[in-house]
Parts: C-alpha cells; structure tokens; sequence
C-alpha cells in the first residue's frame, strides 16, 4: 500500500511472514481445527494486538482482518471467533488487561483453541441495563469465595467450562464500589445450567442458578470492588464483537434480502421495493465503511464508547433487512419452514441461513449487549458529553435502591 | 374485480357512529370473560403446539352463544347480525390470539356461500356453520399464494360431473375444516364449489406455519369428481369470492386492533413494573415515548378498522372499496410496529419463548402479508381513489 507508513510496512510483512509460516507447518487442508488454531495462537496470530506468548505480537488490532482473512483464503477456519465467541470476542481482551500472568497462561490458549468453551454471567433477572444492580453474592471463605444467586440470558452457558462472572462483595457501599469479577469453573457443585428457549423455539441461552459455588481466589479478576471497571472492558469488547465486524460488502443480512429480490421479484419486481431494498444496502454499506473505518482507527486493545455506535446502528439495520426480506418472500413469509425446534445449539445463531430464523433472531440484536435505548444513553453522555439524566441510585447503598 | 353490488345510498363516510348499543356492548364482555376464562395463555400455547392450532372445545362454546352463526341468516339458523358484531368477537379473538376457526368459516366461508348459493345449497350448508358443527376453509389461492394469478385448482367439466385437479396454498384452518370452498379455474372464468374435506380425491397437508396460532394447509385435488351440485350457482362467483375476500380484509383489520390494544396494555403495564437505576423502566422516556406513540398508532388503527367494520355493516360497498384496504394496509403497519416495540420494551424476556410477545408479533408479521400486504392494500385505495 503506497500510503503505509515505515513502521507499518513492517507490521506487514512481519505478519505476512508468521502467517506463511503458520500455514506451512499446518496446511488447513490436514491439521483439526482445533490444532489449528492452537498453533495459530502459538504464532501470535490469536489476537494480534496482544503481547507475544500470549497469542499476539505487538501490533495493531487492524491486522486481526488481514490474518483472518487469509486464512480463510487458505482454506483454514475461523469460525472458533464464533462457536467461543464470549470467550475469544470478550473474555480474552477482560483476562489480558485485568488479569494475572497465571491466568493468562492457562486460559488463553485454550480458549482460542476452542478446547475451552466460555460464557458471560452478568445479567440477573433484576438487572439486565442496570447491571451494577446485580445481586448475587459472593463471600469470601478462607482463600475461597462462596457464591449464591442467579444469572439469567446466559449464552452457550450449557457448552462451556469457565464463565465470567459478575458478583457483589460488598452490599453495604454504593452499587458500582460493591462488585468483584471472578472466573467460575462450570463443573463445580451448585452451578445448575437450565435451558432458556427463544422466540426462534431453541435454547441459545440458558438461566443459571449458583448455590453455594465455591471459587478459588486465584480465580478472582482485579482487585476486590474492583468488579464493575473490569466488567466495563468485558461490555466494551461485547459491543464491538456483535456489532464491529466487517464483512466483505454486500454480505450478512443484506446479502439474503438480495438473493430474495433476484429469486422472487428481479426486473419486473416493484419499483417501491426495489427502492427500499437498495436504501437498506446503501446503509449496509455506509455501516460497513465505518466499521472499516473504526478497525483502522483502533490502536490499542480495549474499544471506547463510540463502538457502541456500530452496535447501535447494526442492530437496528438488522433488524429492518431482515424483516423486509421476509415481507419480499410475500405469502411465504408467512411460513417457518423446517417447523419450531427445541433443541440447544451447539452455537449462537449468529451466521443462521434461513431468512425466516434470521428474521426472528434479529429482534435480540437492539437487547443483546446492552440495549438501543443504553447505546444511545452513552452515546449522548460518553461520547457527545451531554448531561446525564439526574440520577438517585448511583451513591446511595446498594441495599437502599430499589429493584424490581 | 368489481366491488359495485348493490348501490347504497349515498352517505358521507363520517356519518357512520362508532358508539356501541347496549347489547353490543353486552356481546363484547361475554366474548371477553369466556376468552378470559378458556383461551388464556397456557391453553392458547397447549393448543398451537399440540392439537394443531385449533381449540375444538373453545370452538363449541363459541357455537353455543351462537357467535358461530352471526352472519349466518337468520332462516338458515344463524343469528343475522351485522359486521358491526362480528368485528367485536374478531378484536377479541385477536387480543388473545384465540386459535379457532372464525375468520375461516365464520367470515371466509359463510359470506361465500350466503353471495354465492341458492337457496337450496344455504339451507344446506348454513344451518350446521351455525351451529359450529360444519366449518368451513376456503382454498383459492395458488401454491405461490398470489393474489393476481387464478387459482390453483382447476375445474373441468365431465358430463354432468365436475373434474377438480390441482393445488391451493395457504388455505387458513384447511386441515380443520369439514368442507372446503373451493375457487377453481375453468379456464374461460372460476366457479366456487363446496365440498367435503375428507372427500376421496382430496388431500390437505398442514403447512409449517410462523404463527403457530392460525393454521394453513395446501390442498390438493387429484381427480375429484362432484356433481354440478356442489357448484355454488346463484349470483356471481367472482362478486361471491370477491365480497368473501373484502369481509376477511376487514376481519384481519378488526382482529388485528385486538391484538395491537393487548400489546399496548401489557407493555404499558410492564414499563410501569419493571425497574433498572431504581426506577421504573416507563419513567425513562426512550421507553414512555414509544409507548406513547404506540397509543397514537393504536387510536388509529381501531379507528380505520371500526370504520370498515361499519360500512360493511350498511352495505356501502363505494365507501368500503376504500375502507377495508385503508383498514388492513393501516392496521398492519402499526401491529408490525407495536408488536416489535414491545419486545424491545420487555428486553431479554421478550425474546423468550416463555413470554407471549413473541406470539403477538409472528401474528403481526403474519397477517400483514395475509391476502394482501400494506402495498397490495395502499394500491387498492389508489384505485378506488381514480389514482
Ligand atoms: C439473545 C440474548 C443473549 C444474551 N446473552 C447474554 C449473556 O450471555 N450473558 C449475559 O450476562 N447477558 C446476556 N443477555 C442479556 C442482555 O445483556 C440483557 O437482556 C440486556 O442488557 C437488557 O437487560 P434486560 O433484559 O433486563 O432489560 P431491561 O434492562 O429491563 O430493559 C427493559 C427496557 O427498558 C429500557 N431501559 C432500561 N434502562 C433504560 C434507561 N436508562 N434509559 C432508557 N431505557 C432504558 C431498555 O432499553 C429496554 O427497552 C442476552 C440477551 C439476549 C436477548
């Protein structure tokens, strides 16, 4: 690139030449997956913004797409950024800023190599926006905690072998002072995982009752009260990991809603839908852009508030492609073909084909990760810096608010 | 296809009144206390998952108030309303999503075959819809479910006897029915038949529906043969098929504002309940001003629908040729709307299984583009406009 600046161009070739490397020494065509990306993590091309040794090598997150995508060139997969995608999108960047070299060192690798599945225990029915209302208690025993409450919404939680958990320590302080951040092993005694189904019929995401959960102290991330701060970098992670992606143009959801125009309208389709089509591929693209535009911006490993901007304009782009696509099925749209399935994924539906699933799982996407109504929220005050709602709850007690 | 049946005379649209009477206002809480008591949420859900979508029991006490009958005549059994007390049972079947048979054989079919038979058929066929013991399904669409092709069953005549062969799709209570209208294509026009669901012949296959709370199959006949008979011979089929068609726009309208008022009154309900930041969710007003829109949208649409309901009521068909689409196209967006806002108001638990937004909302979707979208709608009142 004739623009790229001398350290860049380093950047370049160095990561150019592990990824030949990693390539040649594991031809996609033969190695397992899960190998694969073990050995990818090994050549610090996990994330690349981390520190060598622990799946990166010093450089600018921007590179992620680069790497990504020539492996997938090369016929490798990188579909574990979605089948762990709470643990590689969101608890990789929280263990690498907040945690201790031990920790790094064991989950980690793992974790990219999908050996290792993660989920996210922050909300509870009482506290879904306001997630420093949270009420499950955890309190220390020795060098153990004991944990009691229940989680709710919690994705793959049925799948995975560590979940990041949110809990207070301290009931007596103002909410945000009063939370610590731990790591739960999803085997021990008292973690009881139960199905939750959605409006597609699967179970995605599950509700998690904890009674009585012993966890280590070495499993503690940051410092007691310290919960909320280390939380903060797990959410801004989230947001960017659900809505900051970026795809080649013209895919996702757009890509179904065009295919469904050629198949069912094409040149002698109505002039009105095709107008409303090519709007939603017009903003389709105008998000994709900034999203490239963010990712090249993006010199460190935690993304600020403004990616809730590509989260916030997603989820409600989403939602409109895809429930227009299925207003151009006509009559067909009134079908859900394959019928209503209970069953529990084996990943998030994220990547779903059917339009009609895709139409359904959509509605998530302005509730998932914080809502629109929250993203806008910080968009006014954290970004734009206008003034806050005044607040009643935010320096009484945790235990004087009320919740629902 | 022409609208003008019978010329009526001439009023302004405003000066229908919307206020109920007394008895209608009477018809309004019976239907509600017995939906309240028989078609609550657990039993809606029991019946869409395991009996097909369709509540038999429900269905005979439904008959038993003669709410199966109102517009069936009152010489063939039926009570001889008019649409004015139809439209209430409707928004009340639409409020609870309550999965029976009432648009199909109660609006659909009766009004099909009260334009289309002679006497001798109605008195056949009517006194049982009536009664709830017969209903009806009717089939005139293609698979594709086009509205601007023929239908997908063809009649030939043989003889005396008619030969039915093809398919029709998206046929509302199909699997349900015990007859069938049939709309078929002769080629030089169609002619409307009734029939018997379990006829030889006869074939229907449930389709795998997004609102699991209205049931459609495709039908298919393989070579059924039936007497001239069974031909629906008085009046015009087109007007017939055509009058059964505006009744139903109107139907889904009126069902539709049920629907539309439940969502508003229980996402209201739960903005005023739930609390995040120690407060509750509605005094925020991202949340209070999409409820308050929602209230808006909500007047209106039960405006258009009860306009249409009235002017079906007197029989303006001019009027109605603008009212019924104007009702449908209205009432579709704002349910789509509302129904999807109100998933977003709940949060996490409204994209549960376990919570009924999503019911309300695949409805939403689903009616919208039942027998006509909001563009199809706004384009018949363009024609009806000269426009
Ligand atoms: C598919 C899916 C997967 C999920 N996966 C996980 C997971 O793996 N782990 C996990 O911990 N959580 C998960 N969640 C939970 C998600 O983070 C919460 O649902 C979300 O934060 C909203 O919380 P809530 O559901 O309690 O809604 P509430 O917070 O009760 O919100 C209800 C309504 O009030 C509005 N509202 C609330 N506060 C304000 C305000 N201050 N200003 C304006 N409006 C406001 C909201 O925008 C919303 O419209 C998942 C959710 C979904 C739908």
């Amino acid at each position: 690139m004739a623009s790229d600046t001398a350290s860049t161009t380093d950047e370049r070739t160095m990561i150019e030449e592990r990824v030949e490397a990693l390539l040649a020494s594991h031809p996609p065509a033969t190695t397992p997956e899960h190998e694969f990306w073990g050995a990818q993590f090994d050549h610090g091309l996990a994330w690349v913004q981390h520190p060598e040794g622990y799946g990166g090598c010093g450089v600018s997150p921007r590179w992620q797409a680069e790497v990504d995508r020539r492996i997938e060139q090369a016929g490798g997969s990188t579909r574990n950024r979605y089948i762990n995608v709470l643990g590689i999108g969101m608890g990789a960047g929280t263990i690498m800023e907040h945690g201790t070299e031990d920790q790094q060192r064991r989950w980690l690798r793992p974790m990219f190599a999908c050996e290792e599945i993660w989920c996210q225990m922050f909300s509870e029915p009482g506290a879904g926006s306001d997630l420093a209302a949270l009420a499950t208690s955890a309190k220390r025993d020795g060098d153990h905690w004991i944990v009691n409450g229940q989680k709710v919404w919690t994705t793959l939680a049925h799948l995975a072998t560590w979940g990041l958990l949110v809990a207070r320590t301290d009931p007596d302080v103002p909410k945000h002072a009063g939370l610590t951040y731990f790591v739960v092993d999803m085997d021990s005694d008292g973690v009881d995982v139960r199905p939750l189904h959605q409006i597609t019929g699967e179970a995605e995401f599950n509700e998690v009752y904890l009674t009585d959960v012993r966890i280590p102290d070495e499993h503690r991330v940051g410092d007691v009260g310290q919960g909320w701060k280390v939380a903060m970098t797990t959410l801004m992670n989230e947001r960017v990991a659900i809505g900051g992606g970026v795809q080649p143009r013209g895919e996702g959801a757009i890509r179904q809603a065009v295919e469904v125009w050629q198949t069912h309208h094409g040149a002698d389709g109505d002039p009105a839908q095709r107008d409303e089509l090519l709007r939603l591929w017009v903003e389709a693209e105008a998000l994709r852009l900034t999203s490239t535009r963010a990712k090249e911006a993006a010199t460190h490993g935690t993304p600020g508030p403004e990616g809730s901007t590509a989260k916030l304009h997603w989820a409600d782009l989403n939602k409109a492609i895809t429930s227009f696509t299925i207003d151009l099925l006509g009559p067909e749209g009134m079908t859900y073909p394959g019928g209503y399935r209970f069953t529990r994924p084996e990943e998030t539906a994220t990547r779903t084909t059917s339009p009609h699933k895709a139409f359904l799982r959509a509605r998530a996407n302005s509730i998932e990760g914080g809502t629109s109504e929250v993203m806008k929220n910080i968009l006014g005050e954290r970004v734009l810096g206008l003034p806050g709602e005044p607040r009643t709850d935010k320096n009484q007690p945790w235990r004087e608010v009320p919740r629902s | 296809m022409s609208a003008t049946t019978s010329p009526a005379a001439p009023v302004t649209p405003d000066a229908v009144t919307f206020s109920l009477t007394e008895e209608q206002r009477l018809l309004r809480s019976t239907v509600r206390e017995l939906l309240t008591a028989r078609a609550g949420s657990e039993r809606v859900r029991e019946v869409m998952l395991e009996h097909g979508g369709f509540d038999e029991p429900l269905w005979s006490e439904l008959a038993q108030l003669g709410l199966t009958g109102l517009l069936v005549p009152e010489r063939y059994g039926g009570v001889g309303s008019t649409f004015v007390e139809a439209s209430i049972v409707l928004e009340e079947l639409g409020r609870r999503l309550a999965p029976v048979a009432y648009l199909s054989s109660a609006v659909l079919g009766t009004v099909a075959v009260v334009r289309g038979g002679s006497d001798d058929q109605q008195a056949r066929i009517l006194p049982d819809v009536a009664t709830g013991a017969a209903r009806l399904a009717l089939a005139h669409l293609d698979t594709a479910g086009r509205l601007d092709a023929p239908p997908g069953i063809r009649a030939a005549r043989d003889g005396d006897d008619w030969v039915l062969d093809g398919e029709a799709g998206y046929v509302i209570d199909g699997q349900h029915a015990t007859h069938l209208v049939v709309a078929a294509d002769t080629g030089t026009g169609i002619e409307l038949f009734v029939v018997a669901a379990d006829a030889d012949g006869l074939a229907r296959e449930p389709v795998e529906v997004l609102d699991l709370t209205r049931p459609m199959a495709t039908v298919t006949a393989a070579g059924m043969r039936i007497g001239d008979d069974a031909r629906l011979s008085a009046g015009e089929p087109v007007a017939a098929l055509h009058a059964a068609l505006t009744a139903a726009t109107v139907a889904i309208a009126c069902e539709q504002v049920g629907g539309i008022q439940h969502t508003l009154e229980a996402a209201t309900a739960y903005a005023r309940e739930r609390v995040q930041f120690g407060r509750a969710i509605g005094s925020f007003q991202a949340v209070k001003h999409q409820l308050a829109d929602m209230l808006v949208a909500t007047e209106s649409a039960r405006s258009t629908a009860e306009h249409a309901a009235r002017v079906l009521a007197r029989g303006d068909y001019d009027e109605l040729a603008i009212a019924a689409p104007l009702a449908k196209s209205y009432c579709s967006q704002v349910y789509t709307q509302a129904a999807g806002d109100a998933i977003q108001i709940y949060g996490g638990i409204g994209f549960t299984w376990e919570h009924d937004a999503h019911l309300y909302f695949k409805r939403a979707k689903s009616t919208r583009l039942l027998l006509g979208d909001p563009r199809h709608q706004r384009a018949l009142v363009g024609d009806a406009l000269g426009l």
